[in-house]
């Protein structure tokens, strides 16, 4: 970095004026960032990361309060930090859709930014430069994007709207807070691409804000970890992943599960399984009304078939809207089916009487994703603990009931002041551990967890991962384990399926799945996962173009087969079945190319 | 979902509502004593009676009265008045420009006060303004009429003689009436438009917006109160409709010549014909109001007009 600084933060704190106080979200932080270059801000949530770049714009509200020197290409930030908004430093957020305004099109808030930044441009002119600009940032026919409202595009496609809104205005910084966090992997792995084809064609410096030591291992040059408000270590990129200097990176570092970590475990369990699913299906059709035509059913699962042993953990893996969810609420039996045979401990499910429907319901739970949504407000703790065992009239008298509340709660690490403080008086990880300890306390066979961790930072997932482990191990648990994220999953699953719209495509141990993944779509997957190790940068990586098409009206054929590099003639026609690897009996993938058909 | 498919089904929609409301009219007036003896008096002896029903065809079976009645609307007739016998939609169209004079400025005062007033408020929130206004609303909108109206005669006719109690006698009539139908509507569209722009001030766009360079005053003026106004619009509509419905108090009290005074005094008279014909005519605004709204809203918000891409 042979220039001087583009921005330059010098002892920047920042406190905001709450109702309950003052809070010093970020403490004398030094920072700087150079042209063309990218800097890694990285940190778990409430480290300060968005308040500094919120600080940098002079957008933290009127609760906020920003002290220390700020400059921009040598000249202090002050007064006129909202002249620099957009035509000096752009930014764009992490909830993409959001941050666009829903009751205007897309063409409109671009000419918006260019009539403000680039007065010059003739409103002809403007219209063409809104055109080349969605071109810019890859979007598929710019003509009728610009046309679009934001409800009618996807995530990834408003984040790139919203990266063309930020060009617009020709920013020299760009400051990217969480840009990718609400997207799917794939999508991601375009997104992140996309930014970095820009610095490297604009030289665009860029501040990319994120939790995932992945993503800068990829594509940070230099990277500041953040924690609770202060810069705890400056490094380039290679020195940090080889040398962390802080213990708190160290932490950092040790928590993150890699899809290269070969500990993963591979031992199978040889007993009976324990729920056996065959031919799941759920279809999802819209309501037909008058004057209109009949929309053809979603597909949200389609014919999903597998098993789960006591003791063993299944992983359902895929993006959002492949059907992982539906699949864990009809297991769990909050939503019904349109086909299919789920079998507990050898009995169909749901079984007979609701008598015998509610003792199966015992030794099944489920644990959502977000447990302050899945945690009732307003009832203790202890109190949610303890609704199972009054809803199945079980537990013995109130002192035995709350002797099993307390030993619950202490098998998943919380001590007994949890029990009179309800959801929001403790941390997020404390209660994904009473959600968990609700589910337990029934002493279930098995649990359905449908991406328990993904709330949580990744220190706090690291400990709920060991958690459950050592639950499984001690009770002998079932685990059906759906995530959207594929490095979790090599932790805790004995064998991963890979989803993709509503079909299971891959179904292996997680070493043969990362060794040698076989689906196109798995390795396309597995290649968008930054791995945390810079030394990967140069690893060949697959984008896979667009997104997952919409699940309605799924015609014969592949259902990857539009997105697929390596497909056939016969993958339009024939839809394959999920059957063994002909040189893995181990290793079951639905494709013809694998199979060595097509 | 497109445009043409919402908009017809809710025309058809409105239609409905307007039989249900007609229908049921038509069946509570007929069960609700005979018009005969108000129109006649006690004294009236059977045969005048047996007359009078058999002139205005209510000795016939209530369904013959329903069909016949029915088949008139359709063709424009609306029945006569049993006072004079004039056709009752020239009675009350006579009427109708008086209550439009007052509703019209009734709902001009509402807007002009309560929507900068929530605006205002909006983006003072917290502060000494917001706490001024509200606190105004809410008085706005619990005070009954009726008292507010007996109050302003109280200072105005009565003590200072300023302004006269009753009647159209002149242009500044006006006022009170229109103060009076005005005060409700004014704070609950200042409570709504501040709970609206407060609502639209959270959104995150406001602060990617800012990022993109456009000042304060620009993002409130072109992106927050476009999206506030798309939940305000709706409650106007529905305070549209009541308008004419609220004048009955209001005209009544300071006895304004417009329908609301009219279906008073025609109730009481027993004048069938005259009292449907101004429960339709409400009944339509209502339904016209809403109507209105629905497509203000669809045409407010792009969301309305196509579902969102399937999120599942």
């Amino acid at each position: 970095m042979s220039d001087s600084p583009l921005l330059e933060l010098r002892g920047l704190s920042v406190r905001f004026h709450t109702p309950e106080g003052v809070v010093d979200a970020v403490r004398g932080i030094d920072l700087a960032v150079g042209p063309g270059e990218i800097l890694g801000l990285v940190g778990e949530s409430g480290s300060g990361k968005s308040a500094t770049c919120l600080a940098v714009m002079d957008l933290l509200g009127p609760r906020g309060e920003t002290t220390g020197e700020l400059r921009f290409r040598g000249r202090p930030i002050g007064a006129d930090a909202a002249a620099l908004r957009g035509r000096g430093i752009g930014m764009i957020f992490q909830e993409p859709r959001a941050s666009l305004d829903p009751v205007f099109t897309i063409g409109h808030q671009l000419r918006e930014v260019l009539a403000l930044h680039r007065p010059d441009l003739t409103a002809r002119a403007a219209a063409e430069e809104a055109g080349s600009l969605l071109h810019r940032v890859g979007l598929p026919a710019p003509e009728r994007q610009l046309r679009a409202y934001p409800h009618e595009i996807s995530g990834g496609m408003a984040q790139r709207v919203a990266i063309a809104l930020a060009l617009a205005a020709q920013p020299r910084l760009l400051l990217a807070d969480e840009p990718t966090t609400a997207l799917d992997v794939t999508v991601q792995a375009q997104v992140l691409e996309l930014l970095l084809r820009l610095r490297d064609e604009t030289g665009l410096a860029i501040v990319l804000v994120t939790h995932d030591l992945g993503i800068v291992a990829r594509y940070a040059d230099r990277v500041s970890v953040m924690r609770a408000g202060q810069v705890v270590e400056h490094a380039p990129v290679q020195a940090l992943f080889a040398r962390p200097a802080h213990a708190y990176t160290r932490q950092l570092l040790d928590a993150l599960p890699r899809t290269t970590d070969r500990t993963a475990r591979t031992e199978s369990a040889p007993t009976p399984p324990l729920l056996r699913v065959v031919g799941l299906t759920r279809h999802f059709v819209h309501r037909r009304r008058l004057f209109r035509r009949a929309t053809p059913p979603l597909h949200a699962v389609d014919d999903v078939s597998f098993d789960i042993a006591a003791g063993e953990t299944l992983a359902l893996v895929g993006e959002s809207g492949c059907g992982k969810s539906t699949t864990a609420l009809m297991v769990a039996g909050l939503l019904g089916r349109t086909a299919g045979r789920i079998e507990f401990a050898g009995r169909d499910l749901p079984a007979g009487t609701p008598a015998q429907r509610r003792a199966l319901r015992r030794e099944l739970q489920i644990v959502l994703q977000d447990p302050g949504e899945a945690l009732d407000p307003r009832l203790s703790c202890g109190a949610q603990v303890v609704e199972p065992l009054l809803i199945h009239r079980t537990g013995g008298n109130r002192q035995q009931r709350r002797d099993t509340v307390r030993t619950t709660l202490r098998s998943v690490g919380l001590d007994d002041w949890v029990i009179d403080r309800r959801p929001h008086e403790i941390s997020g990880g404390q209660r994904q551990r009473v959600a968990l300890a609700r589910a337990l306390v029934l002493q279930p066979r098995m649990l359905v967890l449908d991406e328990p961790t993904s709330a949580l930072d990744v220190s706090i997932q690291a400990q709920v991962i060991d958690l459950l482990s050592r639950l499984q191990r001690e009770r002998s648990l079932a685990y059906l384990f759906i995530s959207h994220d594929l490095r979790l999953v090599l932790r805790i699953a004995h064998r991963v399926a890979v989803v993709y719209l509503g079909r299971i495509v891959e179904l292996a141990e997680p070493a043969r799945l990362f060794a040698t993944p076989r689906h196109p779509y798995t390795q396309a997957l597995l290649s968008a996962v930054p791995e945390p190790d810079p030394a990967q940068r140069g690893r060949r990586r697959i984008l896979l173009p667009g997104e997952p098409p919409n699940p309605t009206g799924i015609g014969a054929g592949c259902r990857f087969r539009q997105r697929c590099a390596l497909a056939q003639p016969i993958c339009a026609q024939i839809d394959p079945a999920l059957a063994p690897a002909p040189d893995d009996a181990g290793h079951q993938v639905a494709c013809h190319v694998a199979q060595g058909i097509a | 979902m497109d445009a043409t498919y919402v908009i017809l089904r809710k025309c058809l929609r409105a239609l409905l509502t307007l039989w249900i409301v007609v229908s049921l009219t038509f069946v509570v007036l007929r069960s609700a004593g005979d018009p005969a003896i108000t129109i006649l008096g006690t004294d009236a002896t059977p045969a005048t009676i047996a007359e009078f029903h058999h002139q205005w065809g209510l000795d016939r079976p209530l369904p013959v009265q329903y069909v016949v009645y029915f088949a008139n609307i359709l063709h424009g007739d609306f029945g006569a008045s049993f006072l004079d016998g004039r056709p009752a939609l020239t009675v009350v169209a006579e009427r109708i420009p008086r209550t439009l004079q007052l509703s019209g400025l009734g709902l001009l005062l509402m807007l002009s006060i309560g929507i900068p007033a929530g605006v205002a408020a909006a983006l003072n929130r917290g502060r000494a303004l917001d706490r001024v206004i509200v606190a105004g609303a809410v008085m706005g909108h619990s005070v009954p009429s009726f008292f507010l109206a007996i109050l302003l005669i109280l200072l105005f006719s009565v003590r200072w003689r300023l302004l006269p109690s009753g009647g159209a006698v002149a242009a500044h009539t006006i006022i009170m009436p229109a103060i009076t139908i005005a005060a409700g509507g004014t704070g609950v569209i200042a409570r709504f438009t501040r709970a609206a722009m407060l609502d639209a001030l959270r959104q995150p766009f406001v602060r990617a917006v800012q990022a993109r360079g456009l000042g304060w005053s620009r993002v409130v003026r072109t992106h927050v109160m476009p999206n506030a106004a798309i939940p305000t619009v709706t409650m106007i509509g529905f305070l549209l409709g009541g308008l004419v419905a609220g004048a009955v108090i209001t005209e009544t009290v300071f006895a304004w010549p417009g329908i609301g005074w009219l279906i008073v005094t025609s109730v009481a008279r027993r004048d069938l014909a005259v009292v449907q014909c101004i429960v339709l005519l409400v009944a339509s605004t209502m339904v016209l109001a809403n109507l209105t709204v629905d497509l203000l809203y669809v045409w407010l918000d792009p969301r309305m007009r196509a579902p969102a891409p399937e999120d599942a």
